[in-house]
């Protein structure tokens, strides 16, 4: 690649950058204000305080919802990962009737907007007993439509000659997907990890109707508590949710290499 | 009995599925059939009573032009946010694509919109694209370009909405076609500059080509999502205490009417027959695009 | 082979849910709530009983609520009170989703303008004469809460109300040549004084006259207040028929709001994106809101120098709106839960915990007679809201966010799109009477 072509490069990704972050940057700037300078249109502080960030881990539950929210998403990351992969395999790569029917019903799920599950899964928990456990804050999110159609998608990628040789080898239905197909979309499955951890990260519509004790919320329950009905408390909900974006940028940045290095292997192939 | 090879595959098949597809039966389809059946009811959230009303709210529906407008809208969502979000962000992946030093730093800024609170990013579009003072009031003004309404506006508001939808979705579009980009093999651009290709011939001719099961994916991923496009809308055009929807139902996306119907109003048979709707068009959309998509994997 | 194994999956399936349901039931309505009181005490006889009481979150009541229990059980050591609380924003979510699954709590504290909806499905019941007689809490209450009473019954009663003041900054008062110790006293003065202080400097508006935000309190002005100021009874006496445009006085009404904006631009929608972030930050002079904002100036703009007094007067008619969160006893509370809930409720409608609440929360307690109390008078920025207590007036809405959406549509339709004040009223109108008919089932 030419010089010139790298230096335009480098320019226009900074220049996207810049757009990219700038909002991004506003949220912290605002978090850093103090009194009425967090209403100023202007992106920098005029004086620079951790106050905001101070109130918010001292005088909410705010390590508690942390907590909770890491625990509900890791475990959702973990179920989904193994079922939607598992699910995803199964209808790339093995043949059954009633495939293209079952696959379109998965798919079908992902059309139901959330807001309109939220009763049915409220009756369903109340009558169960379910509700301020952390099973209620867990079970919509086990297995997703969305991870099964994407890991669908790349295990279609993976050769078929490779799945053979394993059954020529004597390995089970299981071992062939665990120990030879699995690996081969590991990039897949860190994207799959990240989407799935950062949406029950950031999940509020369920949450906030399936608990009603405050040492139960998750992190976007806890944050809707800065917002009343005449004003938002927007110092602390800008620091707040500053905070909250530091274990998804981290996830993020110890998966990010393997989705982009890997990926060349298998990957979508038509 | 002796089960042939592809016997036996197909009932590993079923064994596999079986518990994901029970979960699925009775979080997600369970109650989506709920939802149809109340559609057919005349059901106040609050009370005990669910009269059957047959099609009745369908055939409101039919007359209700807010319902109308929201449809429109957000026709509008998925016609500018998926295609506009969708070319953005392939730009952005090549560019990407094309750098080694600093990658991985210009990743996670192209990421980072898709991490960020929603509600407090919401409340700084607001400030930037205030009336009066607004950073990008103020940034068009230095090219002479007069004071624009934006929220203020009822043919405006939506493409402010617009802005951040596709702000928010670039960084998880890049990172797929990224992953997509990858897999191209370089030889193929060698042989083309062999052939003394233009760069625009090689984007049309390689690049295009060998990503189309990536841009059908995230196409029919992208127009599912912004069909039951919410968040945005609620948060942007609330003004923190409103009633979200912008001006004059400008923004108002089929979803948000639907939680409005359910949860501010409480007719839950009406919200539930436009969330029938809804499903329909998007499975109509969906089964059209994933046509297009087996179709690719025929070949 | 793939048919049996479906039709084996989907049976499995229903003996799973089956299994489910039948675990349901054995747990039904497990007493969640743990027994504290112990003690044994001269009440030994009354049984223990258990009551939850559900608001929505905002510190300072929440603190005082856990206060006010604790001496009430302390009085009653046989009764637990369980509070529970919700975000505010999706307060409504909950409690629908909560009603609709069977179950809820005992008292509910639910904003005025929902109240018609609970009581048409049945949520709450009536209050019982006993206690809570129509003449007791006509005579003892502010007027304002007359507007819930439905075919002639009460169904909540609330401990503290909020009426709508005139904040005014001194500052800019001064800047302009005004006396900063004079706000206005009518709407003629409002308007002039708006005008006077309304600053726009290369045709951008630097500071508002008056603020005009229709999604914050600028249509509580206008109904009941402004109606009423122009001559026009904003709904009719028995609460079927709206009445915005019922005779020229309503159109006047109208355009005098719209033309804040329209003609005499003293005032925009969303400057500074909404109006009290307009008048915390100093950029605007006049300012209509509740009492509720006095603690948000409080901590966030320590510098303002402002002032607030009672809304202006037109036509020799003095008025504000009111509006409350008022409790109710919903129909989960039967036998010894209705008696504790009576209790409880009487209790948090006392004289004394309203007037705790009145200097610990900056809501007005709802009984008239907190209007003349000496001590709570002597906070000049309180005063103004308490002594329009006996002149508020609350405005009866069968869908409160309907009814608000109807009137802010009205006021941008003639903003945006030029269309004549008349017909935007009309049309506001007709779409607020069809919520009506709704309701009372024409």
């Amino acid at each position: 690649m030419s010089k010139y072509n790298k230096v335009f490069a480098y320019v226009a990704l900074t220049i996207i950058g810049i757009i990219m972050v700038f909002p991004f940057l506003w949220m912290i700037s605002t978090s850093l204000k103090t009194g009425v300078d967090i209403y100023s249109p202007s992106i920098i502080p005029k004086s620079v305080t951790l106050n905001n960030y101070a109130r918010v881990i001292e005088d909410s539950n705010f390590l508690v919802w942390f907590k909770n929210s890491f625990v509900v998403a890791g475990i959702t990351t973990v179920s989904v990962l193994c079922f939607d992969t598992l699910v995803g395999y199964t209808f790339a790569k093995l043949p059954f009737r009633g495939k293209n029917f079952l696959f379109i019903i998965v798919l079908s799920t992902l059309m139901i907007p959330t807001e309109m599950l939220i009763i049915p899964w409220y009756m369903m928990s109340n009558t169960l007993g379910w509700i301020n456990t952390y099973w209620s804050l867990l079970f919509p999110g086990l297995t997703s439509a969305f991870g099964i159609f994407m890991m669908r998608q790349f295990f279609m990628g993976v050769p078929d000659d490779i799945l053979e040789a394993g059954r020529i080898d004597g390995l089970s239905e299981f071992g062939i997907f665990l120990r030879t197909a699995m690996p081969m979309v590991k990039p897949a499955m860190s994207a799959l990890g990240i989407f799935t951890f950062l949406g029950n990260w950031n999940a509020f519509l369920w949450p906030v109707i399936a608990v009603d004790k405050p040492d139960i919320y998750t992190l976007p329950v806890g944050l809707a508590l800065f917002s009343g009905e005449s004003y938002n408390q927007w110092d602390l909900v800008m620091a707040a949710a500053s905070l909250a974006t530091i274990p998804v940028l981290i996830v993020f940045f110890f998966f990010q290499k393997q989705i982009i290095e890997g990926i060349h292997m298998t990957g979508l192939k038509a | 009995m002796k089960l042939s090879i592809k016997g036996r595959q197909s009932m590993w098949a079923y064994i596999f599925i079986s518990a994901p597809m029970l979960f699925f039966l009775c979080i997600r389809i369970y109650p989506a059939l709920y939802a149809f059946n109340v559609s057919l009811h005349k059901w106040d959230l609050l009370s005990k009573n669910k009269p059957f009303v047959f099609l009745d709210n369908f055939m409101d529906l039919f007359h209700d032009q807010v319902f109308k407008a929201s449809l429109i809208n957000t026709g509008k969502y998925i016609l500018f946010a998926v295609p506009i979000g969708l070319a953005l962000s392939l730009g952005i992946a090549m560019l990407l694509n094309s750098i080694t030093k600093g990658a991985s730093v210009y990743r996670m800024v192209v990421f980072i919109p898709y991490v960020t609170s929603i509600v407090a990013v919401s409340w700084v579009w607001r400030w930037m694209f205030m009336k009066q003072g607004g950073l990008i009031n103020n940034v068009i003004g230095l090219f002479g370009i007069s004071r624009q309404p934006f929220l203020d506006s009822t043919s405006q508001a939506i493409y402010v909405v617009i802005s951040n939808i596709i702000w928010q979705a670039l960084g998880f579009y890049t990172i797929i076609f990224l992953a997509g980009l990858k897999q191209v093999p370089k030889t193929y651009y060698e042989a083309a500059m062999i052939d003394g290709a233009s760069p625009w011939q090689k984007f049309k001719n390689i690049t295009i080509p060998l990503l189309n099961p990536t841009i059908v994916y995230l196409s029919v991923m992208a127009t599912i999502q912004t069909l039951q496009v919410f968040t945005q809308v609620f948060n942007i055009t609330s003004g923190g205490q409103g009633i979200a929807g912008g001006p004059l139902n400008s923004t108002v996306s089929v979803v948000l009417y639907i939680y409005q119907l359910a949860f501010v109003n409480y007719k839950m048979g009406y919200a539930s027959a436009a969330t029938v709707v809804l499903f329909i068009i998007i499975l109509t959309i969906s089964l059209f695009q994933m046509k297009v998509l087996d179709k690719k994997y025929d070949n | 082979m793939g048919r049996k194994v479906i039709s084996l999956i989907l049976a499995g399936c229903m003996t799973f849910s089956v299994l489910l349901a039948g675990c349901g039931n054995k747990n039904e309505a497990p007493d969640s709530t743990p027994q504290t009181s112990t003690e044994t005490s001269t009440t030994a006889a009354a049984k223990p009983v258990s009551i939850e009481y559900w608001q929505y979150f905002y510190e300072t009541k929440v603190n005082l609520m856990d206060e006010l229990i604790k001496e009430f059980q302390g009085a009653n050591s046989n009764i637990t009170v369980v509070q529970k609380h919700f975000p505010y924003d999706s307060y409504q979510q909950k409690v629908a989703a909560a009603v609709s699954a069977g179950s809820g709590p005992d008292i509910i504290n639910l904003y005025y303008g929902w109240v018609p909806k609970y009581v048409k499905s049945g949520t709450l019941q009536q209050l019982p004469e006993a206690s809570f007689s129509a003449e007791k809490i006509e005579s003892t209450f502010a007027p304002m809460v007359k507007v819930n009473k439905i075919d002639g019954k009460y169904y909540t009663v609330p401990t503290a109300v909020r009426t709508l003041g005139l904040f005014w900054n001194k500052d800019i008062f001064k800047a302009n040549g005004l006396d900063p110790e004079k706000p206005p006293k009518t709407l003629e003065e409002l308007v002039e004084m708006a005008k006077k202080c309304t600053k726009i400097e290369n045709g951008k508006l630097e500071i508002e006259g008056l603020t005009f935000q229709p999604s914050g309190q600028l249509h509580s002005w206008f109904r009941p207040v402004l109606l009423k100021q122009f001559g026009q009874e904003p709904i009719s006496a028995d609460q079927k028929t709206v009445q915005w445009n019922a005779s020229e006085n309503g159109y006047k009404a109208f355009e005098f709001l719209v033309n804040l904006a329209k003609v005499d631009k003293v005032g925009e929608k969303d400057f500074f994106t909404d109006d009290s972030t307009a008048f915390i930050s100093g950029k605007a002079a006049l300012h209509i809101d509740g009492s509720y904002r006095l603690g948000s100036l409080k901590s966030q703009a320590k510098d303002l120098n402002y002032g607030v007094t009672v809304l202006p007067s037109y036509n020799g008619v003095d008025t504000s709106f009111g509006s409350f969160w008022t409790n109710g006893i919903t129909t989960n509370a039967t036998g010894d839960k209705l008696d504790a809930s009576v209790k409880f409720l009487e209790y948090l409608t006392s004289t004394d915990v309203m007037k705790t609440w009145t200097q610990k929360i900056g809501e007005i307690g709802a009984r008239t007679e907190i209007a003349n109390d000496p001590e709570l008078l002597k906070d000049d920025k309180l005063a103004p809201f308490i002594q329009q207590l006996p002149i508020a007036d609350s405005y009866f809405y069968v869908d409160e966010d309907a009814d608000r959406k109807a009137l802010m549509d009205a006021i941008d339709k003639v903003l945006l799109n030029n269309v004549d004040p008349k017909q935007a009223l009309d049309e506001a109108t007709a779409q607020v009477q069809k919520l009506l008919d709704e309701y009372w089932g024409k």
